[in-house]
């Protein structure tokens, strides 16, 4: 870790409580890398959590730090941006999170346009638990709660917060280091709700169980399998099959809420006193 | 927007609930439609853009006490309203509240449950769910006006305890008050006390967000004020990081405990009526005890001496109060639109004072003074 970007960390609050081989520990580097070459301010940045392994990255990180319920940081953070326009909102989430409990929450803030970057940590499963299978646990996978492998059908996440009206969508890996520190940036930098789906490992609750190898053999696994969008635009549909892209997905201009709401009121206020 | 108001007007009880979150300050209101509930919604989202307030109108009920809570932390004093089944999904976020000492204002207009119940009839039934709805052992504070003048007044006292106190306030009131139009005087400019949130001083080289004052409630700085800190529903230290320590938890847990039931003087509300040489006395609150208040006055008109104790606080419930009034009393009566929830509360406080009856009515009708007469006459 660069010794400025140290400043980031509670460091006090460090080692994590992260198992060995986690991803989790590569998501927070890129994130507080990110965060140290956009030269965000502390004070002015406030990073919300909601349960789970992935969730307690906040307490890690030196910002106004929200650790809420399960399912409902991004509703928490939408209480923040609105009341707190001028701050810079991040939201980090796992896949239960995200899609499970607070999918709900992901559609509408998707929706809104809010300016929340929020970076959803997808390792397959639900760790903290004990390794029950998630809406993101691709089918066949083995899980506590699907000890003859899963038959349900996964969500795309990006895919559904793009047709929800995300208007950045991005996919990286934890093998994908630098990719991941320039989408985390980039979607911190996207005025509206961007959202990155992170691809990290769970070596201990969904590799063992699914005999994917070590922690090392899972980065192998996504470095192998995350095709980046250019190179996959050259591609046959074949080659594709299943791999996943990786890179930026997607980007749109549409107002953002926040500042639609004080044009609105502006103006609302402006008729309201004869102006 | 208060200066330009007359200072008489009819007004509706969820209307007065409106006015009286703007009076106290809450300039963000975050909310899910549900009747009976839902006017004070639809006027906040009239006013706060005109005040430079904020509404939003969430997914749902859950989001919805969340997005309150974050607004809070954010710094702005912020409400949220619902009836029954709403109520019931804000719980987690409520508790959340609790631990995390987030000031804040839920206001619970009752309609008859469970589940989607009579949406439109007026109950009592949330009552324990007010004390008790999220998980865990925590303290709470409800208040339960009865006429449109006191739906105003409260919701202003709620955010003063909320703010004060650092923790959720429920307005508890019922379908009969939030729709009743009464006749409210609204207070001039600074004739009601408002109380904001006590903030740590500045340049302190570290903040502890939750090191409490004397009075058991820690200073509190707003994010992006310039103080950092970690905000979270586990069990905390003094300076927000979570812990297992067995000391640590039931430091919290008492803390959180004390700093209400040791300041009962400032959050109990009571109001009694003809209770001075009562030698029965009825025990109701928000709607019901408008029609105990008319049978009283029936009833001494035919020589009972009978009076009306009203606790306007329900939570923490005026024990010590009713202790004292179940010592001169032959007899108390409950009357509550539910099968008798505060009457459980009574008999614990009564304890082997005065006989404490029940009066429940469960058809989705306001009790009639006449009903309260004749339990009155029975007894």
């Amino acid at each position: 870790m660069q010794e400025k970007l140290k400043k980031y960390l509670r460091l006090e609050r460090l080692p994590h409580i992260w198992c060995p081989g986690c991803g989790n520990g590569i998501l927070l580097g890129a994130f507080v890398r990110a965060v140290g070459q956009l030269g965000l301010d502390q004070n002015n940045t406030v990073v919300v959590s909601g349960i789970g392994c992935s969730s307690r990255a906040t307490g890690y990180l030196d910002f106004n730090t929200l650790h809420t319920t399960h399912g409902r940081a991004l509703a928490f953070a939408t209480g923040i941006k609105v009341a707190r326009p001028e701050a810079s909102v991040f939201v980090l989430m796992g896949d239960g999170d995200a899609a499970a409990i607070g999918g709900n929450h992901l559609i509408h803030a998707a929706r809104r346009n809010i300016d929340i970057t929020a970076i959803i940590f997808n390792n397959s499963i639900y760790g903290m638990t004990g390794g029950q299978y998630s809406p993101l646990t691709p089918q066949g996978s083995r899980a506590t709660t699907a000890p003859h492998g899963l038959f349900e059908r996964p969500f795309d996440l990006a895919e559904l917060a793009k047709a929800a009206g995300a208007t950045y969508v991005a996919r990286a890996t934890t093998y994908h280091t630098g990719l991941l520190t320039r989408l985390i940036k980039a979607g911190a930098g996207h005025k509206g709700f961007s959202l990155i789906e992170v691809i990290t490992a769970c070596p201990v609750s969904y590799g063992r169980r699914n005999r994917s190898g070590s922690a090392y053999d899972m980065l192998v696994w996504q470095k192998e399998h995350g095709v980046p969008v250019e190179k996959a635009a050259k591609m046959k549909p074949e080659e594709m099959r299943g791999k996943f892209l990786i890179g930026e997905l997607h980007r749109a201009e549409a107002p953002e809420y926040t500042e639609a709401y004080e044009r609105f009121t502006g103006e609302l206020q402006r008729s309201f006193k004869g102006e | 927007m208060n200066e330009v108001l007359p200072l008489a007007r009819l007004m509706q009880g969820n209307e007065a609930i409106a006015e009286g979150a703007l009076a106290a300050g809450a300039r963000f209101f975050a909310g899910y439609p549900i009747t009976p509930s839902t006017e004070i919604a639809e006027i906040l989202a009239e006013k706060l853009p005109l005040l430079g307030g904020r509404f939003i109108q969430m997914e749902d009920e859950i989001a919805s006490m969340a997005a309150v809570i974050g607004a809070s932390l954010a710094g702005i004093k912020s409400l949220t309203a619902t009836s029954g089944p709403g109520f019931s999904l804000k719980q987690e976020n409520i508790g959340f509240a609790v631990i995390a000492e987030i000031p804040c204002v839920v206001v619970n207009v009752q309609r008859y449950g469970p589940s989607t119940g009579i949406p439109t009839a007026p109950a009592q039934g949330d009552v324990m769910q007010a004390r008790w709805g999220t998980h865990g052992d925590h303290p709470a504070i409800a208040l339960c006006p009865a006429s449109v003048q006191e739906a105003f007044t409260l919701t202003v006292q709620a955010f003063n305890l909320s703010e004060k106190f650092r923790t959720p306030v429920i307005l508890l009131t019922d379908e009969v008050i939030g729709h009743l139009r009464e006749r409210v005087v609204l207070p001039g400019p600074g004739e009601l006390p408002v109380i904001n949130r006590k903030k740590p001083p500045a340049g302190l080289k570290v903040y502890y967000p939750y090191r409490p004052d004397a009075d058991g409630v820690p200073p509190m700085a707003n994010f992006c004020e310039g103080y950092r800190y970690h905000v979270t529903g586990l069990v905390h230290d003094e300076s927000g990081f979570p812990s297992t320590s067995p000391d640590v938890a039931e430091r919290l847990m008492i803390r959180l405990n004390n700093k209400i039931m040791n300041n009962l003087d400032e959050i109990i509300l009571t109001e009694s009526f003809l209770t001075e040489d009562a030698e029965i006395a009825v025990i109701a609150y928000g709607a019901v005890s408008r029609s105990a208040r008319r049978a009283v006055k029936e009833a001494r008109a035919a020589g009972i001496k009978v009076g009306l104790f009203r606790p306007v606080t329900i939570w923490p419930f005026p024990e010590r109060e009713v202790a004292e009034l179940s010592g001169r009393v032959r007899a108390l009566l409950v009357p509550e639109m539910n099968l008798g929830q505060l009457k459980l509360e009574v008999e614990r406080s009564a304890g082997h004072g005065a006989k404490v009856a029940g009066l429940c009515k469960v058809n989705g009708e306001l009790i009639t003074p006449g009903e309260i007469l004749e339990a009155i006459r029975q007894l």
